[in-house]
């Protein structure tokens, strides 16, 4: 698409944004001449390439710098001093010397003629064209002074085409295809097809689905799916495809409908980890679409179906815009001030401490918030409450990872940026979706698996990266639920007692003594493959040709998710997978490295910035008194010295009465924490529940206190993701509540403290608050709203030692010193099948929706996945007389639901997985209390289950709904 | 917080700390209580112990000596 060049426009955020037309490379440099000109390139580099960064734009079609050229058109033709003909400039590289002209009279003969035959085949409805102003092809017709096309259908013998419907007779053009609108979000239209493949090239090369084909050869060319449709194929509507697409054949249906914007700013998706930064490209206040940033260095260019298309929630007509309170949960909502509504929390809240103590009300903050919000949230707590009841939704995902990486390497976060994959060997991915939940990193990965990298997948199920195109050597280790701790020990196992690991690295980063006392324990034969084997479900053979992979392979890389740290060894396994990494030496390098795949935009922030009860921002531990001064110092106030609630403890509490208020911003506990009656017993036994989000979301129905929320695309701030990368969050429009999050925080703060007398916060903007952030935080130090305008992001820690931010970690050191290796005993968890729930149930996410589906629900992405289903074996099925598509019923001893069923085989006999992406289903009723020692994250990955047949929604799921319905009542205005 | 789901948790708290080498568990055991259990889960222990801590991990009740 046409390039919006804005030089560091102020406050948005580009950088020069042209297409070069072909990828940059590294190499050594080359000196070469082109129109007279002197320019130096790295190795490599294409002539097109090296004429654009000398600012001469080489016409072409088919090329751009997200793709590797492919020297199709034949419009970028050159000439070059001592070579014969006009070659490709896209497809020839630099060489030392060359002499090259772009502009002579024979190159202008040549490209006329190229571009006359395009347009011979190409509708002339320039004016009405959705992609008028932002078509390729116009503007290459102008570039090369195209004035008139001569060939004509000679009469009585209609010249064939592809874009008249009907010829001048009336008749039906054969050629001519209709529109596929299959795709909510964007449009096919074959008859402003030009051929260039660089929809196809897309989809394979950036994204690596390989959906799209050319069929036929010549005239019959076509750009084809596979399928009926675009919506029947195998299309994740990544939108790659669209962003190549130099003419109006793949549009944006929203540019079709609202015509091309006029600004664009660059942002930061609010959807998972990986942070993808995009344009948010505007006309006035309205978004007309996101497109990926090329300079975004977390998705280089790339984006998923959430992030590019689904922000249609935003503006969603379920979002509340007004302030509501009501005395009870049973009354309808009452609209109000919004200076009503905060004296009315502000008075609730402080009642409540009076009454049942200072430590009897708390707030949860949110990984979708930005980091400035959740500083002042826990802020909110720690200094104006005067407790330390904070907790995030890192809890119930994340919390293992800070804990387990805490004890071996020394902090909370991930080793590696995302480019590192590009020089992995192996990688080895754990408990993790990667194409469904971190579908752009998932990308990357699928791009150096087809360069030859090999895969290790530890997962009960098959997961669709085991199915990638042209995948080289890969492994499956299927385990049973639960048994992750014995699987990566028995990789351990292999590496130490086949004398793989590395004695070097050890020696010189490791505590030896904690390495000698692993050794010895790990040698054991208890932990072999072989003995583990029938616990495991992994045949031992298996188990040791994967771990000789890890160990033997070069650059092994290790990716997890919540299928490591959702489960009552939670902690321990993550503490495994560090012990694997550092006796293999894979830490402190590109290629290398354990990562942790945040599940939420901000998770890895919320946890940075104190959101934890036992830690202020930067994970220092409450009972420090040094650290506390810092806070004591900069807040004015004395803070308490023990740890606070976490979740599952506040609801434990607030069943036992001593547990009042909570202020939950952009979290919805009801439908996405384990548990659900334990959970609505909670909330339903709280005096004063504040919810501050977009919409009347489950937790709401308990709630005494809405406070309106605003979008991403509604405020200022900053998100930093799973590579620990601050990355600017930029308003495009006014909050349509008319506050941006931290200002609603502050109005709170500030209702309190008018009730308690104390000093009234006055933050003007976020950037003060970061300001605050990197005055206390050390690895924040170096951060401020200025860098990250200069940087585009930073990479923490940011400080004087680091100024440019840290891509790696533990390069030259652990950051507590030497690493420590941890004994990771295999402790079952009491949560076992048995006679009454024979089948072990896991729970994880679907590409199209996210999370509690609160967002993605409210888009068109619910073409894709518009229920929750259960995948059960084809075995277990048959045994319960279940046919596909069949409503079960799903118990456990913790509740039951009901939903349709999926046959397949990529569970294992005994294992059934759904998602909790619908409120419908609220598979969440079925999840237990279990958790993690270390932190209390809930055990979402094991429960054990029956299956059987049921004729629809049980008896709770209509109580449910209709309590929700009764509920979300708001009292019609006087 | 039941009782009971209390003995859970201190007791997966203790059972990891007794696979760790080196003779310091129950201050294992210990530290972790009071850097994560909140001052009034830490009573309910406390008093859980006091009545005869039926059902606690022995390092649970040798951490309860110093908490």
């Amino acid at each position: 698409m046409k390039d919006f060049i804005i030089p560091w426009e102020n406050g948005t955020g580009i950088q020069d944004d042209i297409d070069r037309g072909t990828p940059a490379k590294m190499g050594k440099p080359v000196t070469l001449t082109i129109d007279g000109m002197e320019i130096t390139v790295p190795e490599g580099t294409s002539v097109m390439r090296a004429a654009s960064e000398l600012g001469i734009q080489v016409p072409k079609l088919c090329a751009t710098d997200s793709l590797e050229a492919f020297g199709s058109c034949r419009l970028c033709a050159v000439e070059i001093e001592g070579r014969r003909g006009t070659p490709a400039s896209c497809t020839t590289p630099v060489h030392a010397g060359m002499k090259v002209h772009t502009q002579t009279d024979k190159l202008r003969r040549i490209r006329k003629g190229v571009m006359e035959l395009y347009i011979s085949d190409h509708p002339l409805d320039c004016l009405t064209c959705s992609a008028n102003g932002d078509c390729e092809l116009q503007d290459m017709a102008g570039a090369v002074g195209l004035r008139d096309v001569r060939y004509e259908a000679p009469k009585n013998a209609p010249l064939a085409n592809h874009f008249e419907a009907r010829n001048t007779s009336g008749e039906a053009n054969p050629e001519w295809l209709s529109k596929d609108d299959s795709n909510p979000y964007f449009s096919y239209d074959p008859s402003k097809c030009i051929v260039c493949n660089r929809c196809v090239r897309a989809c394979e090369e950036v994204q690596g689905t390989f959906a799209l084909t050319i069929e036929g050869r010549g005239f019959d060319s076509r750009v084809a799916v596979g399928a009926e449709n675009f919506l029947a194929s195998d299309c994740v509507s990544c939108g790659a495809c669209v962003q190549a697409c130099p003419t109006a054949t793949l549009q944006e249906k929203s540019v079709i409908e609202m015509g091309t914007p006029d600004r664009s700013v660059v942002t930061t998706c609010a959807y998972c980890g990986v942070g993808c930064s995009f344009k948010a490209e505007m006309q006035g206040d309205q978004l007309v679409r996101m497109v990926p940033y090329k300079h975004g260095k977390a998705n280089r260019g790339h984006s998923c179906v959430k992030g590019r298309f689904a922000y249609g929630y935003a503006t969603h007509k379920d979002r509340i815009l007004s302030p509501m309170v009501r005395e009870s949960v049973d009354q309808p909502w009452r609209e109000v001030s919004w200076n009503e509504a905060l004296s009315f929390a502000a008075k609730k809240l402080v009642g409540l401490q009076q009454k049942y103590g200072q430590k009897s009300i708390g707030v949860i903050t949110s990984s979708r918030c930005t980091n400035e919000e959740t500083y002042l949230v826990q802020k909110l707590t720690r200094a104006v409450f005067g407790n330390n009841n904070t907790d995030t939704c890192a809890r119930v995902c994340h919390s293992p990872t800070g804990y387990g990486l805490g004890q071996t390497f020394g902090t909370s976060a991930g080793t590696q940026d995302f480019d590192s994959v590009e020089k992995s060997d192996v990688v080895v991915v754990i408990g993790a979706n990667p194409t469904d939940g971190h579908p752009v990193f998932a990308s990357r990965l699928r791009k150096r698996l087809r360069e030859g990298a090999k895969l290790i997948v530890i997962d009960p199920r098959r997961i669709d990266l085991l199915e990638t195109p042209h995948l080289n050597e890969s492994h499956h280790l299927p385990l049973k639920p639960g048994t992750n701790v014995a699987v990566v020990s028995a990789l351990g196992h292999v590496i130490v007692t086949e004398g793989l690991y590395d004695e070097t690295f050890i020696a010189e980063r490791c505590d030896v003594d904690a390495w000698e006392d692993y050794k010895a324990f790990i040698s054991d034969e208890r932990h072999s493959p072989e003995a583990t084997e029938a616990l495991t479900g992994v045949p031992a053979a298996k188990l040791r040709e994967a771990a000789r992979a890890y160990a033997q392979g070069g650059n092994g890389a290790i990716y997890y998710g919540l299928g490591v740290t959702e489960h009552s060894q939670g902690s321990t396994t993550v503490m495994a997978i560090a012990n694997l990494a550092m006796m293999t030496g894979n830490i402190g390098r590109e290629g290398v490295g354990v990562n942790p795949l945040r599940g939420q935009n901000n998770v890895q922030g919320s946890c940075d910035m104190g959101s934890f009860p036992h830690e202020l921002p930067g994970y220092r531990h409450v009972k420090q008194p040094e650290v506390r001064k810092i806070f004591e110092d900069t807040w004015g106030v004395e803070l308490d010295a023990e740890p606070g609630l976490r979740i599952p403890n506040m609801l434990d509490a607030a069943v036992d009465g001593t547990f009042k208020g909570l202020y939950c911003q952009g979290e919805d506990i009801l439908q996405s924490d384990p548990d659900t009656k334990h959970v609505a017993a909670g909330l339903a036994a709280m005096e004063c529940v504040i919810v501050h989000d977009l919409f009347l979301n489950e937790t709401a129905n308990y709630a005494h206190v809405f406070l309106p929320g605003s979008s991403f695309l509604e405020k200022e701030g900053t998100f930093t993701n799973a590579e620990r990368r601050i990355n600017r969050v930029r308003k495009v429009m006014a909050p349509k509540n008319g506050y941006e999050d931290w200002e609603v925080t502050q109005l709170l703060a500030n209702a309190v403290l008018k009730e308690t007398v104390g000093k009234p916060w006055s933050y003007a903007h976020p950037a003060e608050i970061m300001a605050e952030i990197a005055a206390t935080t050390p690895s924040f130090a170096g951060v401020d709203y200025t860098v990250l305008e200069e940087k585009g992001s930073v990479q923490w820690p940011c400080n004087e030692d680091h100024p440019d931010g840290t891509p790696l970690m533990h390069v030259d050191g652990f950051v507590r010193g030497k690493g420590r290796f941890i004994v990771t005993e295999y402790i079952a968890t009491d949560e076992k099948s048995g006679p009454r729930f024979p089948l072990l149930l896991t729970t994880g996410r679907i590409l199209s929706q996210y999370n509690v589906g609160a967002q993605t629900r409210r888009t068109e992405n619910s073409v894709w996945h518009d229920q929750d289903v259960l995948e059960i074996h084809p075995h277990d099925a048959e045994n319960r007389g279940l046919r596909d598509g069949d409503w079960v019923r799903l118990a456990s001893r913790s509740g039951e639901t009901s939903l349709r069923v999926k046959i397949t085989d990529r569970v294992s006999p005994g294992v059934v997985y759904t998602t909790f992406h619908h409120p419908d289903t609220q598979a969440n009723v079925i999840t237990t209390d279990y958790s993690d020692w270390a932190t209390n994250c809930p055990e979402y990955k094991v429960t054990a289950v029956q299956v059987s047949p049921s004729n629809g929604p049980s008896e709770w799921q209509e109580r449910y709904n209709a309590q929700a319905e009764q509920s979300r009542r708001i009292e019609a205005a006087e | 917080m039941t009782d009971a789901k209390m003995v859970l948790m201190a007791n997966q708290i203790a059972s990891f700390f007794a696979t760790q080498p080196g003779g310091d568990q129950a201050a294992g055991v210990a530290a972790h209580l009071k850097d994560f259990w909140e001052p009034r889960m830490l009573n309910q222990l406390k008093t859980y112990l006091g009545q005869g801590g039926e059902g606690l991990h022995a390092l649970v009740i040798e951490a309860g000596q110093t908490l």
